[in-house]
């Protein structure tokens, strides 16, 4: 949250509808998204009721467990979503594949796009993961081969939802409210429908969206109502082996718990994409194409699931490489998109002008005693000024061209060209400028040692994975 | 509590039988304890559920019946056999060489009991236990009783109070999950802090050296339906708790507040009453109410158009000022700014300008 | 039994269990000012004169040019290497000095007695290693960076004040919560953690806070293990060499704060911006004030005046700290600072923006108790206050409601209740505005 989208949302209280708080996409929304609703029992560990899952606006799959306290039953279901969920990830290599860099490491064309409507939609897939990967293909307590399979992807989307920037499992409550501001509180931005509302109609459809009857609860959790007054009469009908009949009831009420939120899910995709995406979003979803290529790639090689939690070299590695893509993802967020940059404008760490004057040839003595070019230009600009005199700072539309501020007096700051003077014109008098301090530096990480060279400090090299039995038991238990 | 308190406030209740206290609402307490209403309505043991619903804004804290069952089956599972289970988690988990020699439910025996009677009952069974007069391990449902605001309060007795060498141990037992050692944090947090409440109340009873601060929290392992347990240091909610029940705004003060003669009595008064005198109680509305007040939908009706209805957060960075019309004046500068509202209005009026600059028209 | 001779028992024990090749790690932990740097020149010195080598460890440039120069002082026949980033500009203390050598790669400093660097420098070195090491404010570094420095060394000691700032990170992510080697907490939390054996020292004596500082301080943010201050009553006296203009509410504090050690400039009741004009105004003209009075600070028989330089002013926010340095533009020696750039600093008197005066709400972030106790433990003499009335109602309206986590030990003190203590005892110290 920031100045600007508090700002934003008083003018949606004052205005009946959400305010923008950004100009540009900064998330990727595949061609084919893979759309999931999942719901769950409650009082049960992420125990599955229902999803509907799917590609296609006009064909969800309704996928139900007829009694989710039965284990059975439940495994039954996960084999159901791993035949939507793996042929969607199989569909995604056959789209081609390229090379890159100086390896010629290969890279997938295409990705898996897992969109979900809330944050507790996440940790159904993270947990939903969890319970499934490590499961046995023979012995004991045997389930189909592709329950693990599913288990490794949908860990493999869960992970890859953590990482600042990734496209490859979005909450959609979370991608709305990075786009609009709404008149109530971020508390309430969680409901999907009432978000929706605030942005396509007005705070009464999102008081409306508060009601269970009118809309249903976008999961994973249900409406305590439907429990009691229909799901349990209907499960109550599969326990006295009425099985046919509880199929027919729980698919009908079931379809309208889900059906609501399906349009949603589709109206708020549309409404994204309607947007012009970032400059940077292609090179993010990029990245999650290579995860992707690898993880594809470990995976039919027999890799192992993921473990259940880091060691301590892999939980200090993973830190740091998410601090890296957080203060990359902030800084290039403001650079593709100037409201975003009016947050750093408020707190002073950017600010816009005109240029009022310009000296593209100015030369100065250097290091070694040459004169080097060092082009100055003066900004005027209207905004808080509380940036320091030495701090670097670049311009949105010259990320490659640092400039150093000299001088600051009252409203005009003076700017050295420090680095990239070829890469765009120095910019000239009458020009509309934004500086900021806040860019995508190249920030190292140290090298850390190996898991086997784990030091005493951190509790010595760990016992490697072994899968075990219990992994394949714990569940039925 | 002054007698004269105590009758105000069955007069505001009226005919209506007394809400029990539990260690959840006192634990709620603590929750949001500038709130003037809240308080009122707690210590008058009014059901706040049914008001809310009279008066046409009902809480949404239904409960299905699937939690309800999973909950009550798992613990029941856990103190099966003579709590056969609970012994080997806390021999494993506290590290404890014990052996189960004897447990009481302190459960209603005849039915008509008073609670009075029902707590020194518990409380002569404790004293017994850690003075080793009694061998007893477990001691389920005690009836524990707490000074909130002044007020004499007796706690729903939804505890185990385990028993080992002169010291009690409250064992609470929950039906969410412990994955991966791991669990929800506000989850466990509630969990704590209702602990904590059983500790006060028990340390209140026998002294602070007989009950420890490390609670035993009992929850389902993984995705299975096997116990695990973990021990949850409470010190830190203690403190707070303390505090706050030594601080908590003096109740009579409060009821002195009110209109003489009020009364929320459901069946006696129409909804346009009852919101008037609601009215006269001071609510201090912020969104977490919604997950943890029956009033909250109400309040969150009241507080519109108010910053604070958006959050801390969005009242902070709109400069603290109260409502957001006065806070689009200011940002607007149609307003003159008040000497108090001259260092938001210079803030709002600059991010307004910036905002405007680049928004989409 | 007097404080010196308090401190050199503790100071033998550390040193004895360093030594002993007993414990691959020993932590000491060090309330303000306890003389922590005069411990890690003492261990490493000795070190040196028994013919071993060691590495050193610190968190900034600033910390290690501070130990450089030190070293190289104690141990005059000895080589100090100072490793340092490409980017490090020697500074002119260290460039004066002979047994000094400065280079940004390990290789080159092979013969120097003790390497020292930061941790960030450290985490890049490869292929040397010591069997001695020293970690210098270990509370202020990070699990993970210590994980990647830990191959290089043995054996260490650990030396840090635990009641500082907790290190930061811009992740929030709880998937590491609850694991004895979480990389998000602090390197002695996790060190501890992973080696519940390791004996934990503490130094037992503030040589900086005067004893005004200890009844708030120690109960506040050493609750369990406390500390004494090397000075007693009467030892340290603040005086003003020019008279007040009479009772203005400044002279006023300023004279509680000579006669207490505390002071707390009370302003009416406000909700304000972070950057509450008023109150910046009023820090500003305490600071300013001890200038114009002429103060000086007597500690034992040696009296000095307070120049601009020993004197601090902090707040908890940047802007903050914008907004009073800008009220101060005019005695440009005073140093004015976050939290977080205060840590390990001294000063004889601090001015402190209160974290919670004027706020409607108290967040985390505000009720760090780290936060308030790096802010009113760097004084010698005296630590003046400015808040608005209600912080103490403030506090009661938002206990802290953290989330707890499961298998991660609690940490003490409590801010919220550290909060408590601290407004209690200022509030005797009270001059209204
Ligand atoms: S919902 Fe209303 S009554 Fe309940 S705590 Fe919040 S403000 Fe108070």
């Amino acid at each position: 949250m920031s100045a600007i989208s508090s700002y934003a949302r008083a003018l949606a209280v004052d205005g009946g509808r959400a305010f923008p708080i950004a100009t540009r996409r900064h998330v990727h929304i595949a061609g084919e998204p893979l759309v999931l609703i999942p719901l769950t029992m409650a009082g049960e560990a992420n125990a599955p009721l229902a999803a509907m899952v799917g590609t296609r606006r006009d064909d969800p799959a309704l996928l139900i467990v007829p009694q989710p306290r039965n284990r059975d039953l439940r495994f039954a279901f996960a084999d159901e979503l791993a035949a939507v969920v793996l042929r969607y990830v199989e569909d995604r290599t056959r789209q081609g594949i390229e090379t890159y860099g100086k390896n010629q490491d290969p890279r997938y064309l295409d990705a898996p796009q897992l969109l979900v409507p809330n944050p507790g939609g996440v940790g159904f897939v993270r947990l939903f993961g969890r319970s499934t990967r490590f499961r046995r293909t023979t012995g004991e307590y045997a389930v189909s081969p592709d329950v693990p399979l599913l288990g490794r992807w949908l860990s493999f989307l869960a992970e890859r939802a953590e990482h600042p920037g990734s496209s490859a499992l979005l909450p959609m409550t979370s991608a709305l409210n990075l786009h609009w501001a709404t008149g109530q509180s971020s508390l309430e931005d969680t409901n999907l429908a009432a978000t929706l509302g605030w942005i396509t109609s007005g705070p009464d459809a999102a008081r409306e969206a508060e009601d269970p009857t009118v809309w249903p609860p976008a999961g994973p959790s249900t409406d305590p109502t439907f429990d009691n007054e229909i799901l349990a009469p209907a499960l109550r009908q599969w326990d006295e082996g009425r099985h046919e009949r509880a199929r027919a009831l729980l698919d009908r009420d079931l379809r309208t718990q889900l059906e609501p939120t399906w349009r949603l899910m589709w109206q708020a995709i549309d409404l994204l994409r309607a947007l012009p995406a970032g400059d940077s979003v292609d090179a993010r979803w990029t990245e999650d194409r290579n995860e992707f290529t690898s993880y594809y790639m470990y995976v039919n090689s027999g890799g192992y699931p993921q473990p259940r939690r880091d060691q301590a070299v892999a939980a200090a590695r993973r830190l740091q490489r998410l601090e890296r893509e957080q203060t990359a993802f902030d800084a290039t967020l403001a650079l593709d998109d100037p409201l975003v940059m009016a947050n750093y404008r408020v707190t002073g760490e950017a600010f816009a002008g005109t240029v009022v004057e310009s000296e593209p040839d100015r030369k100065v003595p250097g290091d070694k005693g040459r004169r080097v070019l060092r082009p100055l230009l003066v900004v005027r600009s209207d905004d808080p000024l509380r940036l320091t005199v030495g701090t670097d700072v670049v311009s949105p539309g010259r990320r490659k061209q640092v400039a150093k501020i000299l001088e600051i007096d009252g409203d005009r700051v003076t700017l050295q060209i420090e680095k990239g003077m070829t890469v765009a014109p120095t910019p000239a008098v009458g020009e509309e400028i934004t500086y900021t301090s806040v860019f995508p530096e190249g920030m190292q990480s140290p090298k850390l040692p190996t898991a086997e060279d784990t030091p005493w400090t951190h509790g010595g090299p760990p016992q490697p994975y072994v899968a075990s039995d219990d992994d394949a038991r714990e569940v039925w238990e | 509590m002054e007698p004269a308190t105590q009758a105000r406030l069955s007069q505001l209740r009226g005919n209506a039988p007394a809400k029990r206290h539990n260690a959840r609402t006192v634990a709620a307490l603590t929750g949001n304890p500038g709130c003037a209403r809240r308080a009122v309505l707690d210590a008058a043991g009014i059901d706040k559920n049914a008001l809310a619903a009279q008066v046409g804004f009902p809480a949404k804290f239904g409960q299905s019946q699937f939690a309800i069952t999973r909950g009550n089956s798992f613990e029941a599972q856990v103190k099966a056999n003579g709590y056969a289970q609970l012994v080997r988690m806390l021999r494993e988990t506290l590290g404890l060489d014990i052996e189960e020699v004897g447990s009481k439910d302190l459960e209603t025996v005849g039915g008509n009991e008073s609670q009075e009677l029902r707590h020194i009952r518990a409380r002569q069974a404790l004293q017994a236990a850690v003075e080793g007069r009694e061998p007893l391990t477990f001691l389920d449902h005690p009836l524990l009783r707490l000074d909130v605001g002044g007020n004499n309060v007796y706690l729903e007795p939804d505890l185990v109070a385990f028993h080992h060498d002169g010291v009690l141990h409250v064992v609470e037992i929950k039906s969410f999950a412990i994955i991966d050692d791991q669990a929800d944090g506000s989850k466990v947090a509630a969990a704590a802090r209702q602990s904590a409440v059983y500790v006060l109340a028990l340390r209140r009873l026998l002294g602070d050296d007989r009950v420890s601060h490390d609670v035993v929290l009992v929850c389902p392992k993984d995705f299975s339906n096997q116990p695990t347990a973990v021990k949850i240091d409470v010190r830190k909610q203690l403190i707070i708790l303390d505090h706050q029940l030594t601080r908590l705004a003096r109740i009579e003060s409060l009821v002195e507040l009110l209109p003489p003669g009020v009364s929320l009595d459901l069946a006696t008064h129409t909804r346009e009453e009852l919101l008037t005198t609601l009215a006269t109680m001071e609510a201090r509305y912020e969104p977490s109410c919604l997950n943890s007040c029956e009033m909250a939908y109400l309040c969150r009706h009241e507080a519109a158009g108010c910053t604070s209805a958006l959050g801390a957060t969005v009242r902070e960075e709109l400069g603290g000022v109260e409502t957001v019309a006065r806070a689009l004046e200011l940002a607007a500068g149609r307003a003159v700014p008040s000497v108090e509202e001259n260092d938001a209005a210079a803030m709002l009026r600059n991010t307004a300008r910036i905002y405007g600059s680049v928004a989409p028209a | 039994m007097t404080p010196a001779f308090l401190s050199e028992q503790a100071t033998l024990a550390i040193l004895d269990d360093f030594r002993s090749g007993q414990h691959r790690g020993v932590v000491v932990d060090s309330p303000p000012g306890a003389g922590k740097s005069t411990l890690v020149v003492r261990a490493a010195a000795e070190l040196v004169e028994d013919g071993q080598r060691l590495m050193i460890v610190a968190q900034t440039n600033e910390q290690v040019d501070d130990l450089t120069v030190n070293l190289a002082g104690r141990l005059p026949g000895a080589l100090i290497g100072r490793l340092s980033g490409g980017s490090y500009v020697r500074s002119e203390r260290l460039a004066r000095l002979a047994n000094v050598a400065c280079d940004t790669a390990v290789a080159a400093l092979t013969g120097c007695a003790v390497t020292i660097a930061t941790a960030a420098k450290w985490a890049y070195v490869k292929d040397h290693s010591w069997e001695w090491a020293i970690v210098d404010e270990a509370y202020q570094m990070r699990s993970d960076a210590l994980l990647a420095v830990a191959p290089r060394f043995e054996r260490a000691l650990f030396v840090g004040d635990p009641g500082q700032l907790d290190p930061f990170s811009v992740v929030e992510n709880d998937r590491w919560r609850g694991l004895t080697w979480d990389p998000m907490q602090s390197a002695v939390a996790g060190l501890l953690r992973n080696n519940p054996g390791l004996p934990v020292h503490r130094l037992p004596v503030s040589w900086r806070l005067p004893s005004t500082a200890q009844p708030v301080i120690a109960p506040a943010f050493y609750p369990f293990t406390g500390f004494r201050t090397g000075t007693g009553p009467g030892e340290r006296e603040l005086t003003y060499t020019t008279t007040g203009f009479g009772r203005t509410p400044v002279d006023r504090v300023l004279a509680t704060a000579a006669s207490s050690g505390w002071g707390y400039l009370e302003l009416p009741a406000r909700h304000t911006m972070r950057t509450d004009g008023e109150a910046v105004e009023a820090v500003a003209d305490v600071a300013r004030r001890f200038l114009h009075r002429g103060t000086m600070a007597r500690s034992g028989d040696k009296v000095e005046p307070v120049t601009a330089d020993r004197i601090a002013v902090g707040a908890a926010h940047r802007d903050q700290v914008a907004a009073l340095q800008a009220a101060l533009a005019d005695a440009p020696g005073i140093t004015v600072d976050t939290a977080n750039r205060l840590q390990g600093r001294e000063y004889d008197v601090t001015v402190v923006l209160h974290p919670l005066s004027g706020r409607r709400d108290a967040t985390a972030f505000h009720l760090e108790a780290g936060r308030l106790c790096v802010l009113t433990s760097r004084h010698r003499q005296a630590c003046v206050v400015v808040g608005r009335a209600g912080i103490h109602e403030l506090l009661d309206a938002h206990p802290s409601v953290e989330p707890v986590h499961l298998h991660e030990p609690v940490k003490f003190p409590d801010g919220w209740a550290a909060n408590q203590t601290v407004m209690t005892h200022l509030e005797q110290h009270r001059v209204p505005a």
